[in-house]
């Protein structure tokens, strides 16, 4: 039961990703998007992280997928993306990267030197009670409460920042052809 | 058949490495600077799946708090950009990445 789910969700996963590479249509990258967002979260799920999945429903799947439509809609480019490329080049050479960095990455993979870590923090439900969010928030609020903090200073930053570069300034723009 | 497969963590590892594959080439492929941001997020969404497959793995919460905190600056890197890209937009009524590339305004 759990292979099928996992293949299932895999296909899912990573058809979703082409789709977000291959579309042609900015909305339909971002709905592919969510495909494989939603398949990731239940990939979190069959791995008892269980706040993390519904943090990746509730962050990615919604509000990061939504917030990409509504630029999308408010700036009006969802026409089709132009087909020539000015660079014929480079897309024969991201392919051979690509296929030079999974090779990479899956020679990590295939390697244990890189998967020989022991627990630092402690084990994923420490007392044995069904779901780990207590033993997350413990984690969370104790070994790594100094970074918690952090975040929240960089959240109030990114927030300051998107603002001051989305609001129109004070000054006028200039017009149509008479820029610098 | 398929049914009675036991799925390891290498398994999850795989299709981590192959979305974070399929995200840098599309970062490097697309020209639109919009579905090179969903590209980063594919990316980002890779690597947090390795982290709670090793989390699983290595019986360890320190790998989901560091997907927790993943979370938070792709939640802050998305506003920001997004903000960028909307500020480009307004200047040069275009967010195609060829576009930008003098950084000039």
């Amino acid at each position: 039961m759990e292979a099928v789910l996992f293949f299932v969700l895999a296909a899912g996963a990573l058809a979703g990703a082409l789709g977000v590479v291959l579309g042609r249509n900015p909305v339909h990258c971002a709905l592919f998007l969510l495909v494989t967002m939603a398949a990731v979260a239940v990939f979190f799920l069959m791995q008892d992280a269980d706040l993390v999945a519904i943090i990746q429903l509730v962050v990615y799947a919604s509000a990061i997928v939504v917030l990409f439509l509504f630029v999308i809609t408010l700036l009006g480019v969802d026409e089709h993306e132009r087909l020539d490329e000015p660079h014929p080049f480079q897309r024969y050479a991201a392919i051979v990267l690509g296929a030079v960095l999974l090779v990479q990455v899956l020679v990590v993979i295939g390697n244990d030197w890189a998967t020989g870590a022991r627990s630092t923090v402690g084990p994923l439900d420490e007392d044995g009670r069904s779901g780990n969010v207590e033993t997350l928030a413990r984690a969370l609020f104790t070994d790594y409460i100094w970074a918690f903090e952090v975040t929240a200073v960089l959240l109030v930053i990114a927030v300051v920042g998107g603002v001051v570069l989305a609001r129109r300034s004070g000054r006028r723009l200039p017009a149509e052809g008479e820029r610098p | 058949m398929i049914a009675a497969l036991d799925i390891t963590p290498t398994y999850y590892l795989v299709v981590a490495a192959a979305l974070f594959t399929i995200g840098g080439v599309g970062l490097l492929v697309r020209r639109n600077t919009l579905v090179m941001f969903m590209c980063i997020e594919l990316m980002l969404n890779a690597a947090n799946l390795t982290f709670v497959t090793f989390a699983k793995a290595l019986d360890d919460i320190g790998g989901q708090v560091i997907v927790f905190f993943t979370l938070v600056v792709a939640a802050a890197e998305v506003a920001v950009g997004l903000a960028i890209i909307v500020a480009i937009f307004r200047r040069r009524q275009d967010v195609t990445a060829d576009d930008v590339s003098a950084l000039r305004g």
